[in-house]
């Protein structure tokens, strides 16, 4: 890859004794869209001590483990709650919530939806590779009809899930998809994405080497396109959204609108994180004195 | 009729007519008139109908427990007396209107008639039902009227001048005529005022948590509603912005409970509210507490299961569930206040807890006595602590460093240069990933095995109440307190003594030693006695008794008081 490297990248390098053997196949799409966030996290001149990458659980979500920032590997589909809970404590970190299309679209489902509605500033970032990888090859939502798996010997009959189209139906503030096969144009991506404020969704799509032998490398960069526009009116973004093959890359739609830590009371009048806050016992004593009337 | 030192009323209506207001005019009035007030409900989960009654019990002296005799019993509906029949005896007075009297009782009780929907309509309108049974009764007391008029300004003001004119009025021609009652003799009670009574407060069980809450330093609040521990997390959101903290209804329990593990990670201190479906829903993030070592604060409001139970009902019977939730091995620590300024203070420190040793910290109440009511003296603030337990992440910070009380350092994200790795699947001392037998023994004993111990040598003991030589020993917990203690007061006998636990999990050692040659009968609002079995399970002691009770109402005085009379006795 003849691409120049942002400065500031090497500080995003672990260097923990934990992170040297990394879990993922050789191959595998994830080293990808770790060198891409690596990229953009440089890119947008971030240290790791401002950013936190909560994890579900799944190859995706051993991310933290593989970047110098901070990180908490949860459970499978919870990355989107306790990211919340991260940011609305201390806006002042850049939150990422990060996992596999199992993790966020099944397991994470329900979340998936509230956080649309409730728009806290974070990004979430979705391996979308079609496939379960840490479980060995069982379909996720977003497998394609008729791929034969281990657990569907049969053939995969449900519809896939369309995280793009829903995401527009809900008036997410911000909708994209991407392929990691596309460096530069992904780190642009995930840069706009970050930046954003409010709800950023970025379906990344990837390459699983070792149980999807349909959605190969080749493979997505023969039905994917780049849109030439983009973001769109809600409208066409949902056009776009159901387009399914070729499937379309870039960024959908863009909904500015308040983010969850900018509508609760609580940062309203002051913008001091909520870790760094103090009880206010002056309001506890005169909460009492009012229960002797 | 009369009735000195202490009486028992008791009103009794459907959901929707208002007991909640007569409760609260009441119990605030007659507080304020210089009586020592307690009041409690029942309820149904229906939000019209059925049959919904409250008992306040006025005396000269501290009154903090349910009896089970009605001494006044006034009902807004047909159905009320049937409901209560066991609870009337010879001496209970019947307050109202005859049409809310079923024929089977007439001519057996002693029935004192009031016009109240005469003299509502007097008003204007058959809704100030339940203000002029509230004045009514404070004008049983000759009470402070000018109380009343102050609480319904309070409480009606929101409403417009209009309403509360119009519910002063209905206030005071129930007011009159409760004069008037005892005048004429029908009725009389006599009790002294106690001074010292109108500078106390008046709480519910529900803001002794909430504020014992917002004192600990709770910044976030993270809820899905369900009976009864929705209360906590209204009373907080009111104050959430003279607080300035979040409070947020989330999706589900799961949403709840992991929102507030993300708050903990970055340094805010967070609380979920729930009861136990909801619990059982947050088993998984409990687990992930235990293995990333995030402290997290759960207020568990008891009611009866299994599944859905009687929603609105009481029980002690999620003590096992708080115990064994969450896969694998790890510590927790459970409290359960007895009484309502303990729930103020341990709620607090709750979170002190939760810093100091990066665990759940449980606190059990149940519907009983988050629907408490009663005066006491103000909790001081000043007793309340703000203990934080978190240092800086310097360059090559192990949030996991093996140490020798199972405790390690807990660093959060952004405060110092270094980075914080949090992490659910065994971890080494950095927090990333290991499959290495050595290091999962190692991390294993710090937290299940070490940690514990801590937090074990540090427990506080039981409380003794008593003549520490007695025969039998009464042992509480939680939210039986109160009753066991006015039971024993009652029994008088030097004999028996009373232990109570707030501290429910893990127990010190030491507690064993109350135990010693006494025989021992536990007191428990549950089916099995999870309680009894814990002793048992922690501290190797025997319950020779079991009282217990399972209908999904509260202890009576009466129930434990005959109880403890046929193994003493």
């Amino acid at each position: 890859m003849n691409v120049q490297l942002p400065i500031g990248r090497e500080l995003f390098e672990p260097r923990r004794p934990g992170s040297k053997d990394i879990a993922w196949c050789p191959g595998c799409g994830n080293f990808g869209i770790r060198n891409i966030l690596i990229s953009a996290l440089a890119e947008l001149g971030l240290k790791p001590n401002e950013v936190a990458i909560i994890s579900g659980i799944g190859q995706a979500a051993k991310m933290p483990h593989y970047i110098n920032a901070n990180g908490y590997h949860t459970l499978h589909g919870r990355a989107i709650p306790i990211a919340t809970g991260v940011k609305a404590a201390n806006p002042e970190l850049t939150v990422i919530a990060e996992g596999g299309d199992g993790d966020m679209y099944a397991e994470g489902g329900n979340h998936m939806l509230h956080a649309i509605r409730r728009n806290p500033d974070i990004t979430v970032l979705i391996h979308d590779n079609q496939i379960y990888g840490l479980t060995k090859g069982q379909a996720s939502p977003t497998t394609m009809v008729g791929m034969k798996t281990p657990t569907q010997p049969w053939g995969v009959f449900e519809k896939p899930f369309n995280p793009i189209a829903l995401a527009v139906a809900l008036d997410a503030s911000f909708v994209a998809r991407t392929f990691m096969g596309y460096f530069k144009e992904s780190v642009e991506i995930l840069k706009k994405a970050i930046r954003h404020k409010g709800l950023a969704i970025v379906d990344i799509l990837h390459p699983c080497v070792s149980f999807n032998r349909i959605n190969t490398y080749a493979w997505y960069r023969e039905h994917t396109y780049w849109m030439e526009d983009g973001p769109f009116d809600r409208e066409t973004a949902f056009r776009k959204a159901i387009e399914t093959d070729p499937l379309p890359l870039g960024i959908f739609y863009i909904n500015e609108k308040p983010a969850f830590e900018e509508q609760v009371p609580a940062y309203r009048k002051d913008r001091t994180p909520l870790w760094k806050r103090k009880p206010k016992l002056e309001l506890v004593e005169k909460f009492f004195e009012g229960k002797r009337g | 009729m009369e009735f000195r030192d202490e009486v028992s009323i008791v009103l009794g209506g459907a959901a929707g007519q208002g007991i909640q207001t007569v409760e609260e005019i009441l119990t605030h009035a007659l507080k304020r008139s210089g009586y020592h007030v307690y009041a409690n409900k029942e309820y149904m989960s229906r939000v019209r109908g059925g049959i919904n009654t409250t008992e306040i019990r006025v005396s000269s002296r501290r009154v903090r427990t349910f009896v089970k005799r009605i001494d006044i019993l006034v009902p807004f509906k047909r159905g009320v007396l049937s409901w209560v029949k066991d609870r009337l005896s010879e001496s209970t007075v019947v307050l109202g209107e005859k049409e809310n009297v079923e024929e089977g009782f007439l001519g057996k009780v002693n029935l004192v008639e009031v016009p109240l929907t005469k003299m509502a309509m007097e008003v204007g309108s058959q809704l100030y039902i339940n203000t002029t049974s509230a004045g009514l009764i404070v004008g049983l007391f000759h009470g402070d009227f000018k109380a009343v008029e102050d609480y319904i300004g309070k409480r009606f003001g929101s409403k417009g001048e209009n309403v509360v004119m119009k519910n002063i009025e209905a206030a005071r021609k129930g007011y009159e005529l409760g004069i008037k009652l005892c005048e004429e003799g029908s009725i009389r009670v006599e009790i002294e005022k106690n001074r010292g009574v109108k500078d106390e407060v008046l709480l519910t069980g529900t803001e002794a948590v909430g504020m014992g809450a917002l004192a600990g330093g709770m910044a976030f609040l993270s809820f899905y509603p369900m009976s009864p521990s929705t209360g906590v997390s209204t009373f907080v959101a009111q104050h959430a912005e003279g607080f300035g903290i979040i409070v947020e209804q989330v999706e589900d329990e799961i949403s709840a409970i992991n929102m507030a593990l993300g708050a903990w990670f970055a340094g805010a201190r967070a609380m979920v509210s729930t009861s136990g479906g909801g619990f059982a829903l947050m088993s998984e993030a409990l687990s992930l507490a235990g293995m990333a070592e995030n402290p997290v604060v759960i207020h568990l409001a008891q009611r009866p299961g299994p599944a859905t139970g009687l929603p609105t009902r009481t029980m002690q019977g999620d003590l096992n569930l708080v115990l064994h939730a969450g896969h694998g091995d790890f510590p927790r620590i459970i409290l359960a206040p007895g009484s309502l300024g303990e729930a103020f203070y341990l709620t607090a420190e709750a979170f002190n807890l939760a810093d100091k040793y990066q665990v759940p910290v449980i606190i059990l109440t149940d519907q009983y006595f988050v629907d408490t009511y009663y005066n006491l003296p103000a909790p001081d603030v000043k007793n309340v602590k703000f203990e934080r337990h978190i240092v800086e992440a310097k360059p090559g910070y192990k949030r996991y460093e093996l140490t020798e009380d199972g405790i390690s350092p807990r660093a959060v994200p952004s405060y110092g240069d270094d980075v914080v790795i949090a992490n659910g699947n065994e971890h080494d001392e950095w927090g990333d990933i290991t499959e290495d037998a050595e290091l999962t023994i190692k991390m294993q004993e710090k937290r299940a095995l070490r940690k514990l111990e801590t937090i074990k040598r540090d427990a506080p003991l039981p409380k003794l109440i008593g003549n520490e030589n007695s025969e039998y020993l009464v042992v509480s917990w939680g939210s039986t307190f109160h009753v066991v203690e006015e039971t024993i007061e009652k029994l008088g006998s030097e004999n028996v003594t009373h232990l109570h636990f707030s501290w429910v999990y893990p127990l010190n050692p030491e507690a064993k030693k109350f135990f010693e040659g006494k025989k021992v009968i536990v007191v428990e609002n549950n089916i099995t006695g999870q309680f009894a079995d814990l002793l048992w399970k922690e501290l190797g002691v025997k319950a020779d008794h079991r009282v217990l009770k399972y209908d999904g109402r509260p202890f009576s005085v009466e129930e434990v008081l005959d109880a403890l009379r046929e193994v003493v006795e």
